[in-house]
């Protein structure tokens, strides 16, 4: 004798509530379609793709012959890089600020607050519209690598504020108190103390924000530009994976390459979020 | 000591500055997409601008009514596919999923959300857009419809989209039912109502506005979608009742043509920005009404 | 004949065996009130009686509860089983829904749709439970603007709606003030006319007050089931004794 459902008893249970069978159904069916049609999505991407991933897809130099990735390669390092030099400090800054220094209920944390929403939720092509008449034009950087990194870095500010700020939250109180029991200030405590402890959730926020930059298009067309080689400085214009599989796709030309480029970026994503979620469940576990 | 009190405060307005990062580019943000967008819809006349059903930048005619619509058409194409399987999925994520496989799948909506829009795009020009083609085809010589449409079309892309916001809707909606208190849904099951009833009649009512607010979220999202959308829509500026046409949306029309756009033209494309980023904020403050709303509750 | 008969129960959240080998036949009619100290599983005892307990991982049952005669766990429905078994939580559990609303839940659940039917169904529910006259003027208001004790005979009339045959509570006044405590009981000594009432309490003299029969449970054992007032009086096992008579916590 047992209390646990058996395949009969649920099969009998239904037989008397049909509706309650139908709603059942319709939950598998969707978490189904939803698995299956990214299971599909990333499978066809991999078997079209994975064979057009030959030699001179990695020249050094691109060309009409080769459409080589590696320039865009390069410039995804590089904005990469210069994005988070510019987001990472102000990110954090501003977290540290929200959580440790400014009082609850401060009418300043309220508008910070509102303005990190309205930022998290302004689409791609809008900050690409800024970027272009703010740096590109008025700041006359032109169709740059700084010009997009600076338009990205605005665009992934709310995230790493968001993750930063709860890592924060989430270090006890007593680390805090032991700190200054010891003497130390409050700077001190924050920079050898707290921060320390957040490093796993801020690590894990700011290679989701990678995962953003890496994934970008709308947003460095008209700041960044479609030049497809690594341009000699930050002033310079270069496309990145994301924007040179953009033109590839769109020119028809290279469906080939642009399978291929497919399943580089599908593969750094993928990798990007295992990365982050591996750290966020370190996280956890300490 | 006076020097540690000197940077402790030194520092303190560093962090401050630093907060004050995110007010400065909202407030820039503002400034520089309305300073540039707004002279123009004068200068072609607010109601021309928004209304007027013709867009010919040659012929100085810039009517960005049929964007407006081609936006909302596969907003709403978005949320018909979308809402209703992401809400199941959450539920399924939330009361059905085994714990085994509970941490795989969980990954697998994040990675979902990790896709860039390129690639969706990409899958939708080299999947999507022959099936739909077909699709077409097939309705055209049963006559059911006049114009079959190359695949470009409207369904595509809500297709497309519908998928995209899938993460978004799951995220917030699985959270918000899992807010909601064991005690209303065991409550629920004494009376002897069944799993199924206990979910649907009470636990998603009780997180209705966290189901709204992912639900806004998402279209949030497929409004201000871009890159995905101008690889499959079409992009002709013009009105259609067909889902199997295609048609152009605000964000295609700037992406589009801002490359070779001057004067009047380009700051026309600035507007339809502004346009498109009113919409964006009249949505972003709805979802944080709602976000109020589901802490009073 | 009892209505509920519970025989050779043994029940084990995973390895932990929380009931052992429980024998209780409970009496129609009747205020059966189960006591002992936390963690005595006396709760898990009640919990088991409309299988609420299926809802815990890792919860395993041997044994039989026979409810007139036919075993629970075996080919019955748990749903129609729990219609006929109902239930009122230790805190109060309104549904974020209006009076009305939370009183036709049940009976919508099993299918009345009539408007009229259901009508009756909340008025004459809501009479039962002692707390029409509380809120007849406020049926499509919020059920979580009453208070607590309100809230507590609302969660009974929600349970009554469906026309249970056992009313199982579980500490049902631990939230409550004193004057809703008497109001709560009051209602149970009134509805055991109609109902056989499980009632699970802290409180001693709650039992000595209301209930006709008591279990006194220990280490997932029943050490004593005996008329209240013997139980009470002339306790026949010394554990009972001590227990009565505060020497356990």
């Amino acid at each position: 004798m047992s209390n646990k459902m058996t395949i009969k008893d649920k099969f009998n249970t239904y037989l008397k509530h049909p509706g309650s069978f139908v709603v059942f159904l319709l939950v598998m069916l969707a978490a189904v379609i939803t698995f299956a049609v990214l299971i599909f999505l990333i499978v066809y991407i991999l078997v079209n793709g994975l064979p057009h991933i030959t030699p001179s897809l990695f020249s050094l130099e691109y060309s009409s012959e080769n459409a080589s990735v590696v320039p865009a390669l390069i410039n995804t390092v590089i904005m990469t890089l210069l994005s988070l030099i510019i987001a990472i400090p102000f990110g954090i800054f501003s977290a540290i600020f929200l959580v440790e220094y400014a009082g609850k209920g401060n009418k300043f944390v309220e508008v910070i607050r509102l303005t990190t929403e309205t930022l998290s939720g302004i689409p791609s092509i809008v900050y690409g519209l800024f970027g272009m008449l703010f740096f590109v034009n008025t700041l006359g950087w032109g169709f740059s690598l700084l010009a997009g990194a600076f338009t990205l870095s605005i665009m992934i500010l709310p995230l790493i504020m968001r993750t930063t700020e709860e890592a924060l939250k989430a270090v006890p109180d007593s680390y805090r108190e032991g700190s200054f029991g010891l003497g130390a200030g409050k700077l001190r405590t924050v920079f050898r103390i707290v921060l320390p402890s957040a490093i796993p959730g801020i690590l894990a926020g700011i290679i989701l924000a990678i995962g953003r930059i890496v994934g970008e298009t709308a947003a460095l067309i008209y700041t960044a530009g479609t030049v497809a080689q690594v341009p000699t400085s930050v002033f310079g214009s270069g496309r990145t994976l994301a924007v040179h599989m953009y033109n590839l796709s769109s020119e028809g030309l290279y469906m080939d390459q642009a399978y291929a480029t497919a399943v580089i970026l599908l593969v750094l994503v993928v990798g990007i979020n295992a990365l982050s979620s591996v750290i966020a469940r370190k996280l956890t576990k300490a | 000591m006076k020097s540690k009190a000197w940077t402790e405060k030194f520092m303190q307005g560093v962090f401050l500055v630093a907060a004050c990062a995110s007010v400065l580019a909202v407030a820039l943000i503002c400034i520089f997409l309305f300073a540039n967008g707004i002279p123009a819809i004068g200068e072609i006349g607010f109601v021309k601008f928004i209304t007027g059903d013709i867009w010919r930048p040659n012929n100085e005619l810039f009517g960005i009514f049929p964007m407006i619509i081609g936006s909302l058409y596969v907003t709403a194409g978005a949320i018909i596919f979308g809402v209703p399987i992401g809400i199941l999925t959450s539920v399924f994520m939330a009361m059905y999923c085994p714990k085994q496989i509970y941490k795989p799948l969980k990954a697998a909506t994040e990675l979902l959300a990790g896709i860039p829009s390129v690639v969706y795009g990409f899958f939708g020009l080299v999947v999507v857009v022959p099936l739909i083609r077909e699709f077409g085809r097939t309705l055209k010589s049963l006559g059911l419809v006049d114009r079959a449409g190359d695949g470009n079309s409207i369904l595509t892309t809500s297709l497309i989209l519908g998928m995209m916001i899938l993460p978004t809707i799951i995220g917030t909606t699985e959270s918000a039912m899992r807010a909601v208190p064991a005690h209303y849904y065991e409550g629920s099951l004494a009376l002897g109502a069944t799993k199924e009833r206990s979910i649907f009649r009470v636990i998603i009512p009780a997180a209705k506005s966290g189901v709204i607010a992912g639900i806004v979220l998402g279209i949030g999202r497929a409004i201000g979608e871009t890159m995905a959308v101008i690889m499959i829509v079409g992009n002709q500026p013009r009105l259609t009742a067909s889902i199997l046409q295609g048609i152009r949306t605000l964000t295609g029309n700037i992406v589009l043509e801002m490359g070779y756009a001057t004067g009047l033209h380009r700051e026309a494309l600035i507007a339809t920005g502004v346009v498109l980023f009113v919409f964006i904020l009249i949505i972003n403050f709805s979802v944080a009404l709602l976000k109020r709303g589901a802490d009073h509750e | 004949m009892s209505k509920i008969s519970i025989k050779n129960l043994d029940l084990y959240y995973s390895d932990f065996k929380a009931l052992k080998n429980v024998n209780l036949e409970i009496e129609a009619n009747k205020i059966t009130a189960f006591i002992g100290p936390s963690g005595c599983g006396k709760s898990t005892l009640l919990k088991s009686i409309n299988r609420m307990n299926d809802l815990v991982e890792g919860c395993r049952i041997e044994g039989s509860i026979e409810l007139d005669g036919q075993n629970i766990f075996k080919g019955m429905d748990v749903n129609l089983l729990r219609k006929r078994v109902g239930m009122v939580f230790q805190k109060p559990n309104p549904f974020p829904m209006s009076i009305y609303d939370n009183i036709a839940y049940g009976p919508r659940t099993h299918g009345v749709h009539s408007k009229s039917k259901l009508d009756d169904i909340v008025e004459k529910s809501l009479r039962n439970a002692a707390i029409w006259d509380e809120c007849k003027d406020r049926l499509k208001t919020s059920a979580l603007g009453m208070s607590g004790g309100q809230q507590q005979r609302l969660c009974i009339a929600r349970a009554l709606a469906v026309e249970p045959e056992v009313l199982l509570m579980d500490e049902p006044t631990s939230a409550l003030d004193p004057i809703s405590t008497s109001k709560i009981e009051d209602l149970a000594m009134e509805l055991k006319k109609d109902y056989t009432i499980v009632m699970v309490t802290h409180n001693m003299q709650q039992a000595v007050r209301v209930s006709d029969n008591t279990a006194f449970f220990l280490l997932g054992e029943v050490v004593e089931y005996n008329d209240t007032e013997k139980l009470f009086s002339i306790p026949s096992d010394k554990r009972t004794e001590d227990y009565i008579t505060g020497r356990f916590g």
